[in-house]
Order: C-alpha cells, then sequence, then structure tokens
C-alpha cells in the first residue's frame, strides 16, 4: 500500500514522468528525420524508475548509468539543451557532441555517464564508492544497469566485492524483462533477481517499477541502509520499455498483445488517474504541464539547432589531460 | 500542412520500402499511432506519425522503395487547410568524405653529403647509366624519384632549357619530327562524313540550362565521348604500332590537341575517356587544356593517348584531315558546325552539321572499319543522352 | 649509487609511493597476505594495513574497473594485474573506460590510475602464462605505456606515472625481478617521455624494450668483436614513443632492427619499422629487421621455449644478414 503524498510533489513527480517521455517522443522524431544519429535507446514507459529513485540521491552522490539514460540525466538536473545538443553532436553538448546519445556525462552533478557496455559501469561505481569510503565521505554512488548486466561476470565480481568491503554502493536493476531481443527467462537460470543479492549477502528487495510512488518509497528506504550502514543495497524495479530496443528493432521477440498488456499499466496514465482519483489534479493542470513542456524541448531543440560543430582541428583534444610543465615529446 | 516522410530507422539505412500503408486518405492519424510499415535490408518495421491530423494525400504507393527523407504522405494537421503537393524525391545526402586527419610523419631535413634517393630511383640510375648525384630531386625534402632518372635520361643535353624561346624552338623541332616520321611511316588513308548534329545541340542547351554556369558543358565533350564509345565498336582503331604489329589498348584514352599560344601543339590524355560522366570530361578537359597550356603536363599525359581528337571548328574550317600521331593507329578530326539544308522526312530543313573525318593507318585498318567507327560516332551523337 | 635486484627496485618504489601521499593504494591479488606474487609488496601489509594494502578477489575486470572508479573519486590507485596473462579479463575496463571516459565526456573526467603487470616468457610457464602483449595496449589512445628495463626505471618510473592525470599501464618484465643492478639516487626522479640510447654505436641501430634490452647488449657485445659497432636504444615508453630518438639513432646508421618479444604478426615492432620507413627512408640502406617470436604459443620445454622467443645469437644473425 503506497502512502498518501504532499500534492505539490505528487504534481513534479507526475511532471517529471511527462517531461521525459515528450523529451524521449521527440527524439524519436529527430531520429527519423536523421538529425540524432547512431544508436537511440528510448526509456518510454520505465520513467518511474528514474523519477522515483533519482531525487533520493543528494547532489553529493554519485551515479553511474546504461545507454538508456537519457531520463536519468533530466532527472538529476543537466539542462536539457545541451542533452540534446550532445544528441545532435553539437559542440554546445553537454560531453561537446563527442558522446552523443549513450554516453551523457556530466561531472558537476556527478553523473558518470552513459556507459555503453552492458555491465560495464558496476565496476566503476564500486571503485566510486570505494574512494568516498576510504576518504571517509559519506556519499552513496548508485549503479544503474539492466535485467541483462546480471548475466555478465562483472556483476557477480561487483556485488561480491562491494560486500566484501562494505562500499556503499547501490545497485538499481531496471529489469525490463529484455535483454534486447533476449527475454529474461531464456538467458537467467535464476530469474529472481533480487535473490541473487543474497548469495553475496546483500540485502535486496524486488519493486514495482510500473508505480512512481513504490519506487520512491523502495529507494528511498534503501538509500537510507545504504548510508547507515554503509555497505551495499540492491534493488530489482520491475519495469518494461514500451519501445523497440533502440530504433532499428522489429520486436520480433514479443508479441503486440505483451505489449499492450504493459501499456496499461503506463506508468504515467496510472499515476495521472491516481491523483485524479485523489483529489490532487485539477483538469488542466495536465495541459498546463504539456504546454510548458513542449515549450521547454522546442528551446532545446532551436539549442541544439543553433549549436556549432567543433572544428576537425580539434579531433584529437580531450584524449589526454593537457600538461601546464614541461613538454614531454609528442603533442597528443 | 505536415509531410510524412521516410524515416531513417538506423545509421546505415539509406532507403526503404513501402509495405502497405495503415490509413487511407481521410482517415484521423493521431502522433504516435503507426500509419505505415516499411521494409529495410534489415526486417519491416512499423513506423509511426509524428503528427495528429487527417490523411490528405498518400504520395507512395505498397511497393516503392524511397529514399530516407522523401515525401510520403501529407497530412493536415487540425486548423490547417490541405494543398496538394508533388512528390518531392530527396536527393541523397551526400556526406562530404573528411580528409583524412593524420599526423603525417615530416621526414627529417636532407644531410649535406648524403643522396636521397629512393632504392628504386638508384637502380634505375645504374641501369641507364644516370649518376644520380648529377640529379636535382623532385620527392619529398627533394629525394630524387624513378621520374628524375628517367627525365635525366631521356634529354640528351645535361643542361635544362632555361630560355622560353629555346623551349618553342625545340618543341616545333620535335612536332615536325613527329609529323615527318608519321608521315614516312604509316600509310594514310582519310574518310569523312556529315553528322547532324540538331539533337546534341538541342539536348545540350536544356542540359545547360540545368546547371550551373560553372558546369556547363561544351559541345567538344560530347564529340570527345562519342569518340571514346565508338571506340568500343571499333577496337582496332585504339590500338598502339609496337614492334612491327598493332597492340590493342584495353583502355581508351583520347589525346586531345591543344593549340599552344605560343604556337605548337600538343595533344595529351584524358584518361578512361570511355568511363567519364559528360561532366567529370568537362572538367578534365579544361583542366588538360589549362595545364597544356602552362606547360604542367605530366610524362603519362603525353605517352598515353590510345587515339587523337583534333577540333578546328572554332578556327572556322569544316573538315580536318589529321596527321596520326604515331604509336596510334587513328586520328578524328572535326569541323566546324554550320547550318547546312538537309532532308528531314522527305523535306528540306535547316541543321546545325560538323564535319567528322578519320585518318586512319591502313596497316591495321581498311575504309570498312573506318566507316563502321564514323558511323557509329553519327549514332552515338543521336543520343546525346546515352552520352 | 645503491645496489639492488629490479624486484627491490620495484618494491621501494611502491614504498615511496605509499609513504608519500595517502591517496595511493595498492590493490591486487596477492599484493598483501602472501606479499605479492613477485615478492613486490612483502610486508607492505603489516607497514601500511589493509585499507592501504587490498587484496582483493580473483576479478580482474571489476578491480581494474574498480580503480577507474576510485581514481574518478579521487584516490590514487595502483592496481596491480598479476600478469598481461590475466589482464584479457579486464580489457574491457580498460579499453572502453579507462581509455575513452574522459574523451566521451567532452574532457570533464581525468583517470589518475596507475596499473602494474608482470609481462614476457622464458621461465617455461607454458602459453597460457607468457604473453608479451604491451603492443596491445600501446595500440589505444587515452592511456600510457611504460615498460621499465633497467633497475633505475624498475625503482623511479611508478613515482613519475603517478604524477600523470590519465591512466598509465607499466609492463615489468617477469624475467627481471631478479637482476641486480644500480641506482643513481641522484638521476631520480625518471622521465617517463623520452627512450633511452644503452650503448652508443654507429654501424646498426638495435631497437627495444623491456626484457629484451638485456639480449640486445648481449648480442651487441658479440658483434663489437666482430667489428660491428650496434647502438641499443631501449625505447622505455611505447607510448607516447619518442620517435625523434629511434629517427636519429637510425639517421646516423641507417641500418635498424627491431627486437620485440611478442609475436612477429602485427607487433609493435611493425609499428616502429613503420615509423621508420615514414620518418627515415631515405636514410636506410637497407630494410628493417625485426627480431621477435616465433608464430607460436609459447611451448613448455626449455629448448622449445628459447626457439621460440628472440635470443643473442638470433639478433646477432639478423645484423649479419644485414650486411649481406
Amino acid at each position: 500500500m503506497t502512502p498518501p503524498i504532499d500534492r505539490g510533489h505528487g504534481l513534479e513527480l507526475l511532471r517529471q514522468m511527462l517531461r521525459i517521455r515528450r523529451f524521449e517522443e521527440k527524439c524519436a522524431e529527430l531520429y527519423s528525420l536523421g538529425k540524432i544519429r547512431g544508436f537511440l535507446h528510448l526509456y518510454i514507459g520505465e520513467e518511474a524508475v528514474a523519477v522515483g529513485a533519482m531525487p533520493c540521491l543528494t547532489s553529493e552522490d554519485a551515479i553511474v548509468g546504461t545507454y538508456r539514460e537519457h531520463g536519468h540525466a533530466l532527472i538529476r538536473g543537466t539542462p536539457m539543451g545541451p542533452l540534446m545538443a550532445e544528441l545532435y553532436g553539437k559542440a554546445n553538448g553537454c560531453a561537446r557532441g563527442r558522446g552523443g546519445s549513450m554516453h551523457f556525462f556530466d561531472a558537476a552533478r556527478r553523473f558518470y555517464g552513459g556507459l555503453a557496455i552492458v555491465g560495464g559501469g558496476l565496476p566503476v561505481a564500486v571503485g566510486l564508492a570505494l574512494a568516498d569510503k576510504m576518504q571517509k565521505r559519506p556519499r552513496v554512488t548508485a549503479c544503474f544497469f539492466g535485467d541483462g548486466a546480471v548475466a555478465e561476470g562483472e556483476f557477480h565480481e561487483s556485488l561480491n566485492l562491494a560486500a566484501l568491503w562494505k562500499l556503499p554502493v547501490l545497485f538499481l536493476c531496471e529489469n525490463n524483462l529484455y535483454a534486447m531481443g533476449t527475454a529474461l527467462a531464456r538467458h537467467q537460470s535464476q530469474p529472481d533477481i533480487a535473490k541473487k543479492a543474497d548469495a553475496y549477502a546483500i540485502p535486496a528487495e524486488a519493486v514495482d517499477g510500473m508505480d512512481v510512488l513504490a519506487v520512491e518509497s523502495a529507494t528511498q528506504q534503501a538509500m537510507n541502509f545504504v548510508r547507515h550502514d554503509g555497505g551495499p543495497y540492491l534493488i530489482e524495479y520491475r519495469t518494461y520499455r514500451f519501445r523497440a530496443h533502440s530504433m532499428y528493432d522489429a520486436e520480433l521477440y514479443r508479441t503486440k498483445d505483451e505489449v499492450a498488456q504493459w501499456k496499461q499499466r503506463d506508468p504515467i496514465a496510472s499515476f495521472e488517474r491516481y491523483l485524479r482519483g485523489n483529489g490532487l489534479l485539477h483538469t488542466d493542470e495536465v495541459e498546463k504541464m504539456e504546454t510548458a513542456i513542449t515549450a521547454e524541448i522546442e528551446e532545446a531543440v532551436a539549442f541544439a539547432e543553433a549549436g556549432g560543430w567543433e572544428s576537425i582541428e580539434d579531433l584529437a583534444r580531450d584524449v589526454y589531460t593537457p600538461r601546464q610543465a614541461e613538454a614531454s615529446g609528442k603533442v597528443e | 500542412m505536415a509531410e510524412f516522410v521516410m524515416p531513417t530507422l538506423g545509421s546505415d539505412m539509406t532507403e526503404g520500402t513501402l509495405v502497405e500503408w495503415k490509413k487511407k486518405v481521410g482517415d484521423q492519424v493521431t502522433k504516435g499511432e503507426i500509419i505505415a510499415e516499411v521494409d529495410t535490408e534489415k526486417s519491416a518495421i512499423e513506423v509511426e506519425s509524428f503528427y495528429t491530423g487527417i490523411i490528405q494525400q498518400l504520395i507512395a504507393k505498397p511497393g516503392d522503395t524511397v529514399l530516407v527523407g522523401t515525401v510520403m504522405a501529407i497530412i493536415s494537421e487540425e486548423g490547417k487547410s490541405a494543398e496538394q503537393v508533388e512528390a518531392k524525391v530527396a536527393k541523397p545526402v551526400k556526406e562530404s568524405t573528411p580528409s583524412p586527419v593524420g599526423e603525417p610523419i615530416v621526414p627529417p631535413p636532407p644531410e649535406p653529403g648524403r643522396l636521397r634517393i629512393s632504392p628504386a630511383a638508384k637502380q634505375l640510375a645504374s641501369e641507364l647509366r644516370v649518376d644520380p648525384s648529377s640529379l636535382k630531386g623532385t620527392g619529398p625534402g627533394g629525394a630524387i624519384t624513378l621520374d628524375d632518372v628517367r627525365a635525366a635520361a631521356a634529354v640528351p643535353t645535361k643542361e635544362p632549357p632555361t630560355v622560353t624561346i629555346d623551349r618553342q624552338a625545340r618543341m616545333r623541332e620535335i612536332i615536325a619530327a613527329a609529323m615527318a616520321r608519321s608521315k614516312r611511316e604509316i600509310p594514310h588513308y582519310y574518310l569523312s562524313t556529315a553528322i547532324d548534329m540538331g539533337k546534341a545541340m538541342a539536348w545540350l542547351k536544356d542540359e545547360n540550362l540545368k546547371r550551373s554556369v560553372t558546369d556547363r558543358l561544351l559541345y567538344g565533350v560530347l564529340l570527345i565521348k562519342a569518340v571514346a564509345l565508338a571506340l568500343r565498336q571499333v577496337p582496332e582503331l585504339n590500338a598502339l604500332w609496337k614492334g612491327g604489329a598493332a597492340v590493342q589498348s584495353p583502355d581508351v584514352h583520347v589525346g586531345v590537341a591543344v593549340s599552344l599560344r605560343q604556337g605548337g601543339l600538343v595533344a595529351p590524355a584524358i584518361h578512361h575517356t570511355d568511363k567519364q560522366s559528360l561532366g567529370e570530361l568537362m572538367t578534365r578537359f579544361q583542366d588538360v587544356v589549362k595545364r597544356a597550356r602552362a606547360g604542367t603536363l605530366r610524362s603519362s599525359e603525353f605517352s598515353d593517348p590510345t587515339i587523337t581528337v583534333t577540333s578546328l571548328g572554332e578556327q572556322g574550317v569544316e573538315t580536318v584531315f589529321g596527321v596520326i600521331y604515331p604509336p596510334q593507329v587513328a586520328l578524328v578530326g572535326f569541323g566546324k558546325v554550320v547550318e547546312r539544308p538537309w532532308v528531314v522526312g522527305g523535306e528540306v530543313v535547316s541543321r546545325p552539321v560538323v564535319m567528322a573525318s578519320l585518318s586512319a593507318d591502313h596497316r591495321v585498318t581498311d575504309g570498312h572499319r573506318g566507316a563502321v567507327f564514323l558511323s557509329a560516332i553519327d549514332r552515338l551523337l543521336q543520343e546525346p543522352a546515352q552520352l | 649509487m645503491i645496489k639492488m635486484t629490479y624486484r627491490e627496485a620495484v618494491r621501494a618504489g611502491l614504498r615511496e609511493a605509499l609513504q608519500n601521499n595517502p591517496h595511493v593504494f595498492l590493490m591486487g591479488e596477492d599484493v598483501g597476505k602472501y606479499g605479492g606474487t613477485y615478492a613486490c609488496s612483502k610486508g607492505f601489509l603489516e607497514e601500511f594495513g589493509s585499507e592501504r594494502i587490498r587484496d582483493t578477489p580473483l576479478s580482474e575486470s571489476t578491480f581494474v574497473g574498480a580503480g577507474i572508479g576510485a581514481a574518478l573519486g579521487g584516490m590514487k590507485p595502483i592496481v596491480e594485474v598479476m600478469t598481461v596473462n590475466f589482464s584479457l579479463l579486464a580489457l574491457d575496463q580498460i579499453v572502453n573506460n579507462a581509455a575513452t571516459i574522459r574523451h566521451m565526456s567532452g574532457g570533464q573526467f581525468s583517470i589518475p590510475l596507475v596499473v602494474r603487470m608482470a609481462t614476457g616468457a622464458g621461465r617455461q610457464v607454458a602459453a597460457q602464462h607468457s604473453h608479451s602483449l604491451e603492443g596491445w595496449y600501446a595500440h589505444i589512445p587515452g592511456i600510457k605505456v611504460l615498460t621499465p628495463a633497467t633497475v633505475i626505471d624498475a625503482r623511479s618510473m611508478l613515482l613519475s606515472a603517478l604524477k600523470e592525470p590519465d591512466p598509465v599501464f607499466i609492463f615489468e618484465h617477469a624475467y627481471l625481478y631478479p637482476m641486480e643492478g644500480e641506482v643513481d639516487e641522484g638521476a631520480l626522479p625518471v622521465d617517463i617521455s623520452r627512450a633511452a640510447v644503452r650503448r652508443q654505436g654507429k654501424d646498426v641501430s638495435l631497437i627495444t624494450f623491456g626484457g629484451s634490452l638485456w639480449k640486445a647488449l648481449q648480442a651487441a657485445e658479440t658483434l663489437a668483436g666482430e667489428g660491428i659497432d650496434a647502438e641499443v636504444i631501449d625505447l622505455r615508453v611505447l607510448r607516447p614513443l619518442d620517435q625523434a630518438t629511434v629517427l636519429a639513432s637510425v639517421k646516423k646508421t641507417h641500418r635498424a632492427v627491431i627486437i620485440d618479444e611478442a609475436w612477429r604478426t602485427g607487433s609493435f615492432a611493425a609499428e616502429i619499422s613503420a615509423q621508420i620507413m615514414e620518418g627515415a627512408f631515405y636514410d636506410l640502406d637497407g630494410p628493417v629487421a625485426r627480431v621477435c617470436s616465433a608464430e607460436v604459443p609459447i611451448p613448455y620445454p626449455k629448448h622449445l621455449e628459447d626457439a621460440a622467443l628472440p635470443q643473442p645469437e638470433t639478433i646477432v644473425t639478423a645484423v649479419r644478414n644485414l650486411k649481406g
């Protein structure tokens, strides 16, 4: 039973989920027009996880993400303009356009990617937590990964090491039931992901990832645990992506019926119904939100369109950190 | 008014095939709703509409394969009026290939006393009895190359000509020697024919309207291309006389005769003439003329032509009977394009006509084959769009 | 001048690093209780404690990745991967995270990580424990690669590496650990940017790195007896390569032989050869020669292993062949 909430807070949760949804829809459109290139992995359907979980972190905490990280970056606070510009590959993108969709980074907000190798972020998260522990900083590292990552050796190694060395890592598994085109039951002998944490003596729970309040409540409790205990915790969010894995995916691995079923549990529509049902949402408020969001998106697109391209002369910059001191032979 | 275009669904997708429309004209469609099924190289994908409105026009038909970005349907957005739109075919976006960025390793400056010569050049110098230390290198960092050695071996005098007048006199000498030799050794026969250039000139006019001023074609490139293509039908004329026999060349390199301002004539090759588009030929032709007049042609351009085309039309001459450049076995001449009375369907009309002539080596071909060649040129010029 | 073994030098360097900076810590398999598989961290657990000397589980990918994260988080980790043979399990973290995060983020992050690994063959430990893959690492933009071959470099390169803001990979040839040498304390710290001419010569440039340096020097002695004066260059740093020193040497001698313990095909020696061709083509009196390992997984029996690897005799032969 999820607890009753404050109206302002409820509206904010709804607004942020809508922001992500509309942003992702715009990305799909821009991709079809060739403005965004390469790979594009949309978060549509999973919004409740980022919106419910991210605000449980303080600005001091760190986040390591996957290639399906647009929503996480938005909630963390990176402005939409630089994110859109990054998608365009423009120099005014949050990573100067060098990374694109799968590699959003924001040092000021302790957002360490945007990493594209499945499972590749877990060890990095372990290291960030290790650094905090060694420097006696009471910070938490939240590491997002999908159900696919659970198959990689690094998942097991990282959970083991985090538990062994008692590191403040929040392992957050967004289980959308598919590792690209392979269903969970076809890649895991033990499909109950939360249960795997047992093997590493890590406390864990599974949560309905389509219920933003459930996500929020569980994540807050997990955060409290990690801060208090100092050791890791694992949450498995059971969620679903309504769109294909990436833009070019015929979705031959799941039926339309299944998608339709899950769409009935759309986190945005459900939460809207919940708010209305509890008298927390007035008739025109959603329209107002949509209008404001449309404007924000248009502004972000304009920002991206107006951005310039990095000069080819600067191709080899940011491979190494520039040194002020002695010339060290070849300049990279 | 919103356009539904063929989306790109992946970085390597350039075109897609419409499998079926999921909507009909007049149907309502909402943003996010599936509007069509599209087949790509990889698989069939359902594509969504990004607009809400009424379908006004379905331009693409099931089975059509169109480029990414092509307008496939028109949707009138709520509150906006409808218009008929011509199907716009999107041009494939040419991605300019970035020039390779690499750090070229700068060769160290040449050490005094040590000769910078490549192993291949060194070997050739020894074969041709050229003293490498007497050579000035034109390779990177002043290195001596094969070409430098060859050039040194070819010139009898050691001193390079320094005065322009000397060079001109030298050239006249060379031409004189070549022409005399040609007449002496090659039994020439001559054929000519009048070619109706009506279609070609009309096509050219239309074509040039579509082109920017800098890209416009001269009729000369039509003639050159026709000659190059005609050689495919009579390949014996695309041969070189070597060691007492004609050796057919696998490639067609038409030499174009260019008169030099100081006097003298050169006929450098446009390589693979038959494979160039008219636009490319125009560019090459202009380039070769420019460099011929500047004196910066490459040696390969002199030695590579497999046939020569000379055109004195601008000088006002109607027919040209040229002298073949050995070791080639043919030369094609074109005169001035003149409006002439011409009979078409029993009626006398005025037509632009050019005299095309062939000077050919009788050891290699006879008049019959020469005539077939000229006819081929004529036929090709009647279908200018195919050139 | 202090006499010590290469192993002692590595240990002294590690100890100095740990003493100088509380943010430096050592992490890897058996570095603590065991004292280090090559005894490079013997006694450290007692001296520095378990916070700073961390024995890891056998999880190369995760503890190298944790090194990346710890560096991002403000520490100065020294990650020890027992040997380059096991580093393959961590290649993803190295190639896809350590080398790329700075660039992908548009320059927002630096990763001051040092990774040490033992490398090389010659101890009859067979195919899976005898690789020389430092050339693979030198291929990757975003990291630096060091190959200390002398005792002084073993003593000091680590400390210079810890000053780098970007990931540095140090390859210690396992064969060298017991080797004795001298450390001139006045010459410390060493740079990590230049190659070193270990022997001056005028007839041929022997260009090498790591464990092969000593074989090249031995070959040079033999050649001297035959009237051939060989110059021996120790590359010291594979990335960024000190091209200037190599080219200057070849310009002088006009002959080059590269000695690299990796397999010949696609070896780092091939890269050096290409650079010599590009930069000193006209100064060469003959083609660049390479002495590398035979195209075979390194075999166990001594005579076969010896035949597979570069040896002073094969280097001498290669030089003799240059003269025709």
